[in-house]
């Protein structure tokens, strides 16, 4: 009686979900996984067309004269320079330049955007538009969305959409229609893969998984869990709020809280765009000081690690899914910093995570060792720093 | 044979003498402890009024009880334990209800019904009320310096505060003086537009102050009430097995493992003093019982203005404990029933054993308005004609509560002026009883058919049955003037009296009221550290 949600795709995604595995996010239930192992999910992400609930992805449309004026005030990218149909991957800010959350904006229309986060935002997106003619309404209970990753899906789009894929390019978004019913499709995603992001009313939302679903049939189309995702993530070096960073509104404490360059993002901080945006000063200071840390790939010496293993008689021993744990990372005794997801990556055969160094041992290259737990006991593995992302098909902007 | 001479006597069994003794006990003191009532507890009891049906009678949730005496009494192995409550429902009056969890998704979820902005500004609300209360936290733990006194214990202490406030960042110091200084209708409706919500956050920045939702000053309430949420627990409220007589109960256990004494039906008239040091008491049966020291977990009025005489202590001092304000606004009433009254918000289907919000709080402020207004009836020395009731169901949560099948019903009720126009009589009581009821039957209609006993407690009988002067739940008001080195008077906040020999640690004295057992705890340190005994 008194529970959290579930999406409008749960009638589908329940049917299939064979371990029970569901997983909590932002007050919804979706699948954690559909199979006992992960293997079938991973691949469909990596090898044909994975289908993701995503329904949870907290939106707003943003709508009004100042609408853009508004989100390139909160946000670090160059909102006045996005077209219509583009979208934009960004963090944003506190006064102090540290990051709140991250998400994507997309503009719909001249006055009307898109944004989504990975937590509430309504009352900082309300609270920096006073005095601007800018509506925030949030749709995310209204509003369904698939991820659709995977190399197959346009072929998949391309015979279930009234339009064709085909031009739709990287970071951009149409409309489009499925089964006659309206669709935006947004060439974005979270495993670093050709894909797509399908977002529809709830009440079409039961259509269009069975129109993909069967269309997909002979493209390899996998109902595909957030498990499966996470790993997928993590290859394409992505990072996940509460995961691998914490967002200022739940800081305890200074040392808990990340800039966008500490993230890796610098792509995303614009301080050549005009005018005032939250953070503005703190992040020209850090981006001329240098940051004290970084995030960035770390790749596990795999001969390194068997011979720990060996030392106890044992083949190495691989976590089948990802570790949202944090892991010290030590040069010599010391301890430099902490990795914060890890995983084996199945397709590079390699023991990777997202870590956070000090600097300067975040520079690409240097050798690091990273906490593993062989037989209860701690150790540490040899790794090398590398750059993000570990993996990044040639299809996936293309 | 008891022998009459001891290392320490306590005076009142509440849990804060209990906790005393036992503190004294396991440095190894000789200690006894004197209770006027027939059972130890204070306002920490339960009591079969009714029989069959447990009465967690004034005192019924827990928070802020300190782990450390949890763990250095080894509370559970002597019969502590508090049973989450996870749940708070705030029926609205026009038939639906606002519920908050102790899950954080659960919560957002039924916020966001009401309004998507007080959703998440709850989260934020209470990480930055959390963080204050962490801030103010370690000022808590600290003995409370003295600022006009020299002495190098008192400067080393304040240098700690000080050094501490320094640390914080300007915007937490910032929250800090706010919320000093501001009502709590104020600080609310920064962040919130949901009446019920405002309505609900309100009410625990008023309980046992005889102040409304619009007074300044009361949001510093509000944050005393989040200091149970940072020790790491989420359930931060609960209710203990067998009602606050359990938590009394284990306390006690524990102290007579430890060789504490206790004597009940032992009132004491008044403190024995020798060469101006306090060396033992006499009863008010005649009887007199001698020690090296003596310390009092009586209300502060009690304490210092009818167990020493006057003469004594300085006057300025006994003029401060006569200033020292414990105007008694809440009362009790605690319901046998036959069955579960049912709320027309979310009505329950069979006999209601499995209605999630009977068990849970149910808490009847569904406006900030609606306090205020219940304030104003006590202003003027009126009973609230609709009263803020913060209500729980303790058969509900502990089936050994009430016989099988039947309830128990505890009815925090707010305000009862103990200065009531006319003053307080059987038919002012009944009254109070009235408002109560006919306020939970415009929620929950058929309440008086499932009745079976009634027990109304005024601010009076507070006094008379639990012996806190004025009946003040806290013994005196939470308010900002009354505590840390203010509480109860300044310069007399580290549990010493200016009469040697003689202490105080009881909710009077530092940090406060609430089933916490600090005051009863700092002050037995405070005692073993002079090393008298
Ligand atoms: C109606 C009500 C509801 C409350 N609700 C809560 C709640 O839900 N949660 C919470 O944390 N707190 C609550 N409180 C507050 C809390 O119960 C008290 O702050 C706490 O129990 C007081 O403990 P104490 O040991 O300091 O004093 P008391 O419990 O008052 O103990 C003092 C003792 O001294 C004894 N005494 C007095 N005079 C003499 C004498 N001359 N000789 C010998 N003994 C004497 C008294 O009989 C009494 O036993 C409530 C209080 C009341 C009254």
């Amino acid at each position: 009686m008194f529970n959290l949600k579930t999406t409008p795709f749960h009638e589908r995604t329940s049917a299939l979900c064979q371990p029970q595995n569901w997983r909590k996010w932002a007050g919804y239930f979706v699948v954690g996984s559909y199979e006992h192992v992960l293997d079938r999910e991973y691949w469909a992400i990596r090898n044909a067309a994975a289908l993701i609930d995503v329904t949870p992805l907290i939106k707003y449309i943003i709508q009004g004269k100042d609408a853009a004026a508004l989100l390139h005030r909160v946000t670090t990218r160059d909102i006045h320079k996005m077209k219509v149909g583009q979208v934009a991957y960004t963090g944003w800010c506190d006064e102090d330049g540290k990051m709140i959350d991250d998400g994507t904006v997309s503009r719909l229309e001249d006055r009307t955007f898109r944004l989504t986060a990975a937590e509430p935002n309504l009352r900082w997106l309300t609270m920096n538009a006073v005095g601007m003619d800018a509506s925030i309404t949030e749709v995310t209970d209204d509003m369904a969305a698939l991820s659709f990753q995977g190399p197959n899906t346009r072929k998949v789009l391309n015979l279930v959409c009234e339009k064709s894929v085909d031009d739709l390019k990287y970071f951009r978004l149409m409309t489009n229609k499925i089964k006659g019913v309206d669709v935006t499709i947004s060439r974005t995603g979270y495993t670093g893969d050709l894909g797509y992001e399908i977002w529809m009313n709830n009440k079409d939302a039961l259509k269009i998984w069975d129109a993909l679903m069967e269309v997909g049939a002979d493209y390899g189309i996998t109902p595909v869990g957030i498990l499966a995702m996470d790993m997928a993530r993590v290859e394409a070096g992505l990072f996940m709020l509460d995961v691998d960073y914490t967002s200022t509104t739940h800081a305890w404490i200074e040392s808990q809280k990340s800039s966008p360059f500490e993230l890796g993002l610098d792509w995303t901080v614009a301080l050549d765009k005009p005018g005032y945006f939250v953070g503005r000063r703190a992040l020209e200071r850090e981006k001329k000081n240098g940051s004290e840390w970084k995030m960035v790939g770390l790749a596990v010496d795999w001969v390194g690690m068997e011979d720990i293993f060996k030392r106890i008689d044992l083949p190495p021993q691989i976590p089948g899914s990802a570790i949202r744990a944090s892991l010290p990372v030590m040069v010599g005794n010391v301890q430099v910093g902490y990795a914060s997801t890890s995983t084996w990556s199945p397709l590079l055969k390699t023991y990777i995570a997202l870590a956070h160094l000090q600097r300067p041992y975040y520079e690409i290259g240097t050798d690091v060792r990273m906490e593993i737990t062989v037989e209860h006991h701690r150790q540490h593995a040899p790794a090398k720093v590398v750059k993000l992302p570990f993996y990044e098909p040639e299809w996936k902007k293309k | 044979m008891t022998s009459n001479q001891y290392d320490a006597i306590i005076i009142g069994g509440g849990h804060n003498g209990l906790v005393a003794a036992a503190y004294l006990a396991r440095a190894g003191k000789k200690v006894v402890v004197l209770e006027r009532r027939p059972i130890v507890g204070g306002a920490a009891v339960t009591e079969e009024i009714f029989p069959g049906y447990k009465f967690t009678e004034f005192s019924y949730v827990v928070s802020l009880l300190r782990p450390e005496i949890i763990r250095d009494l080894e509370l559970p192995k002597h019969g502590l334990k508090i049973l989450p409550l996870p749940s708070t429902f705030t029926p609205m009056e026009y038939g639906d209800y606002l519920a908050a969890w102790d899950d954080h998704d659960l919560t957002r979820r039924e916020l966001y019904r009401h309004s998507p902005k007080d959703a998440e500004a709850y989260d934020e609300y209470a990480r930055v009320m959390a963080r204050a209360a962490k801030a103010i936290k370690p000022i808590i733990n600290l003995i409370p310096p003295d600022p006009s006194s020299m002495s190098i214990r008192d400067l080393m202490g304040l240098l700690k505060v000080g050094q501490y406030a320094a640390s914080l960042k300007e915007k937490e110091l910032y929250m800090i003086a706010k919320l000093a200084t501001q009502s709590s209708a104020d600080l609310l409706e920064e962040w919130f537009e949901t009446d019920a919500l405002k309505g609900t956050k309100a009410a625990s920045g008023i309980i046992g102050t005889f102040l409304g939702p619009r007074s300044p000053g009361t949001a510093y309430v509000l944050l005393h009430h989040y200091m149970g949420e940072i020790d790491g627990a989420f359930r931060a409220w609960g209710f203990a097995k067998n009602g606050s007589g359990g938590v009394s109960g284990s306390i006690y256990n524990a102290a007579k493992a430890l060789g504490v004494e206790t004597r009940v039906n032992s009132s004491v008239k008044q403190v024995k003093v020798k060469n101006g040091r306090a060396v033992g008491v006499v009863l008010e049966n005649g009887d007199e019982i001698d020690s090296k020291v003596v310390m009092s977990a009586a209300d502060p009025k009690r304490t210092f203005l009818q167990f020493v005489e006057g003469k004594y202590f300085p006057d300025d001092f006994v003029t401060a404990i006569q200033n020292f304000r414990t105007r008694g606004s809440s009362g009790k009433v605690n319901i046998a029933l036959s069955k579960l009254p049912n709320f027309t918000a979310l009505p329950y289907k069979g006999n209601g054993a499995d209605s999630v919000l009977h068990r849970g709080a149910v808490s009847i402020s569904p406006s900030i308005d609606y306090i205020e207004r219940a304030y104003d009836d006590a202003k003027y020395g009126q009973i609230s004609k609709r009263p803020y009731l913060d209500m729980i169901f303790p058969s509900m949560i502990d089936p050994g509560m009430a016989p099988p099948g039947q309830h128990v019903m505890s009815c925090f009720v707010q305000y009862a002026p103990y200065d009531l126009e006319g003053g307080w009589n059987d038919q002012k009581r009944d009254e109070l009883g009235e408002a109560v009821i006919a306020t939970i039957e415009e929620y929950a209609p058929n309440i008086r058919e499932c009745i079976v006993g009634m027990q109304v407690i005024s601010p009076k009988d507070i006094e008379s049955i639990a012996g806190i002067t004025g009946g003040n739940i806290f013994h005196g008001e939470l308010l900002l003037h009354q505590i840390f080195f203010l509480r109860p008077v300044p310069q007399w906040a580290d549990f010493r009296t200016p009469l040697k020999g003689y202490y105080f640690g009881a909710s009077g004295a530092h940090p406060g009221g609430g089933v916490m057992g600090a005051p009863g705890m700092l002050a037995a340190k405070e005692i073993l550290k002079d090393g008298v005994i």
